[in-house]
């Protein structure tokens, strides 16, 4: 006789999509030396050898290349801002409506499912992997640099870059409009891209039994011609995204670090300091990556958010306290004023900020999503899409909001009322630093500061690697370990050859291009979404 | 001697197994012992079923068979893992002291170059399991 024990419990009604497509049936199974191997074929060999040939093309060509890709950009953004504006327009009001419909209900691995994660560490997680550098790159950067277009006496102009015609010469209102612009960018709509992407991964992988890779968001569309090239090159896109937007995001901030350390510890600014932090960014990402999800990745990310946690209470405590406290409130009422406004994907009259602001940063986030959604995906089972939404769209936002007030409102306190100049005045990677100069502890909390640079580029690699490694193993998330390795050292090797041989920001224009067609991409998930939740809800009420 | 002897198994590699199968249900007809068949599954779909309650049927479908094979009584075990890949080895070892087993039978490969940065399982298994551990080469 023979019983079965302890059957896991994720499970409960869902509706599994019944289809000939075993998993793993095209990846090429054997060794390599004395190392296992489980890759897809051809994702993994395709997404390699073409990112091996970009680089070498753009060493070759670099002043061409780098024109190339700039140029396509700049065109993509320009000419197709509304496309991009109004497209994350519709990612939002789905998100609302998902929010508030009974769909909203549906339990991501099935009716009975458990969550996997606990609340902190799931977002320690979502955070970590989703906006991380940015937040300490732009935080203060991007409020002063709105605040000053809309200040400055041409706002409004032909040239000017203010967002929604500025008001020239009115700090007060200056001020809202700069900390509005700015949680435009890093509030519900970023957070709605990566919840979409999200969703769609998780809903068609725990719920419906697909691979967790890109292309099963395609499966209601599609139909089985996912199995075949047309899901081949939706995943060897979402590699080349991720790849190129990790390792240009780590070139990137190996020099921000650097130019930290320079500023703090007097550390010479040379390729080989640069180098030499890659190279230990990326054997700390892969001492994570081997120690595994909950042992590495997690506790990084925990540590990582604790860290940020600590930054932003001491500047709350010893900044301007009360004028933050208020700040936010005042600043979360100004986002809602000019929400509708800034949203607006038609008939903009402040073209450069719609376009060179707003439509990049959308496209910017989009080409992280294939990254970003699958590691939310797959720590996200579990969770009611009701309770997902709120969780990866709403909290992130506020906490966003809260961000961008501490650091961005208390540079520009400090511009307004003393006329302190040093963060206007100090190169974008450094004006982190130079508002935190003029709080007490500098040494101390600009220290913690580049810490935490560190710490979330890797915690940016460590998932990035096993996101890569899980698409070019054709959704399986049990490939060897020496894959994720692999991956993990091939983005070091990869910012390494770029910060040496040029080409960053070729390559990173060429990432954010990717934003184009995952935007379509994005817009087929939101059907596939909408479809898939019906069919789950039906058997739910069955 | 025995009274249950887990079989930690890789349904994806049934092939590799053949010799700690027979081993098993060898010292399973002559202890008179129930053997248990003990499978890890990630949460994500896998090839070996599109939900973790489908690969458990699998897992059963298999004891089924081992039973029939070889005339021996049979159970199994299943148990999934958010990142297999790194924590087969914990759950396994948590599983096998679950499943109340005296004694584990482990198929394993040829130590190589590899074994140096990567520990093998039937290794850990043998080195941190309290009870009697028979890896099978």
């Amino acid at each position: 006789m023979t019983t079965t024990d302890d059957l896991p419990q994720p499970e409960g009604a869902a509706d599994v999509i019944q289809t000939e497509y075993q998993i793993g049936q095209d990846n090429i199974k054997g060794s390599v030396g004395p190392f296992g191997l489980d890759i897809h074929n051809p994702v993994f060999l395709v997404s390699g050898l073409s990112i091996v040939a970009f680089l070498v093309l753009t060493l070759a060509l670099q002043n061409e290349t780098e024109a190339w890709f700039s140029a396509l950009r700049n065109a993509l953004t320009g000419n197709l801002a509304w496309f991009f504006i109004g497209s994350a327009n519709i990612f939002v009001l789905l998100c609302f409506y998902l929010i508030v419909s009974p769909l909203g209900k549906v339990r991501l691995g099935g009716e009975n499912a458990t969550p996997d994660y606990s609340y902190t560490g799931w977002f320690a997680m979502l955070f970590a992997a989703g906006m991380g550098i940015g937040l300490m790159f732009y935080g203060v950067s991007e409020p002063i640099s709105h605040y000053a277009s809309s200040f400055a006496d041409g706002a409004g102009g032909p040239d000017s870059w203010a967002p929604l015609g500025g008001a020239a010469g009115d700090a007060e209102a200056s001020i809202r409009l700069g900390m509005a612009a700015t949680i435009f960018h890093w509030g519900l709509h970023p957070w709605a891209i990566y919840a979409i992407v999200a969703l769609a991964l998780a809903l068609f992988s725990y719920n419906k039994g697909l691979p967790l890779t890109m292309r099963s968001i395609f499966y209601p569309i599609f139909g089985d011609a996912v199995w075949g090239w047309t899901g081949h090159i939706i995943d060897i896109l979402a590699v080349f995204a991720t790849l190129f937007g990790l390792a240009t995001s780590l070139g990137f901030g190996a020099e921000q670090a650097n130019a930290g350390l320079n500023y703090l510890f007097g550390l010479p600014a040379t390729d080989v300091s640069k180098v030499l932090l890659i190279i230990g960014i990326t054997a700390v990402a892969l001492l994570s990556v081997v120690a595994g999800l909950d042992a590495g990745v997690k506790r990084l990310s925990e540590i990582n958010m604790g860290l940020a946690a600590l930054l932003l209470i001491f500047v709350i405590v010893v900044g301007p306290t009360v004028a933050i406290l208020t700040g936010f409130f005042e600043n979360l009422l100004a986002y809602a004023e000019y929400l509708i406004p800034l949203s607006n994907p038609v008939g903009r009259a402040d073209e450069n900020f719609s376009q060179g602001w707003t439509a990049f940063y959308w496209a910017w986030w989009i080409s992280w999503s294939p990254f970003v959604g699958m590691f939310i995906a797959r720590v996200s089972r579990g969770r009611t899409v009701r309770e997902f939404i709120i969780c990866v769209l709403l909290i992130p936002s506020l906490v966003c909001v809260l961000w961008m007030t501490v650091f961005g409102g208390t540079a520009i306190q400090q511009i307004v009322q003393t006329g302190f100049q040093g963060v206007v005045d100090a190169n974008l990677e450094l004006k982190l630093f130079a508002m935190l100069d003029q709080l007490p502890l500098a040494n101390i909390t600009s220290f913690v500061g580049i810490v935490l640079v560190i710490v979330f580029f890797v915690t940016s690699s460590d998932s990035g690697s096993l996101v890569i490694d899980t698409i070019t193993a054709g959704g399986k998330t049990n490939a060897p370990t020496p894959q994720r390795v692999f991956w993990c050292i091939f983005e070091g090797l990869v910012a390494i050859t770029l910060l040496l041989g040029g080409g960053l920001g070729a390559l990173q224009a060429m990432a954010v291009s990717t934003g184009l067609p995952f935007t379509i991409v994005l817009l087929g998930a939101c059907y596939a979404i909408l479809k898939g939740l019906q069919s789950e809800r039906a058997i739910m009420t069955k | 001697m025995y009274r249950n002897i887990a079989v930690p198994v890789d349904l994806e590699h049934v092939d590799r197994l053949e010799k700690a199968l027979a081993t098993a249900a060898d010292l399973g007809k002559h202890y008179n012992a129930e053997v248990c068949y003990i499978g890890v599954t990630t949460t994500e779909p896998s090839p070996l079923g599109h939900t973790p309650d489908e690969y458990a049927q699998s897992l059963a479908e298999f004891g089924r068979q081992q039973a029939a094979k070889h005339g021996i009584e049979t159970t199994t075990l299943a148990r999934t893992a958010r990142d297999l890949s790194i924590d087969l080895d914990k759950i396994l070892l948590k599983a096998i002291s679950e499943s109340g087993a005296d004694a584990v039978v482990m198929a394993s490969h040829v130590p190589g170059l590899a074994d140096h940065f990567f520990a093998s399982n039937a290794g850990t298994v043998a080195s941190d399991a309290k009870i009697s551990v028979f890896v099978i080469r």
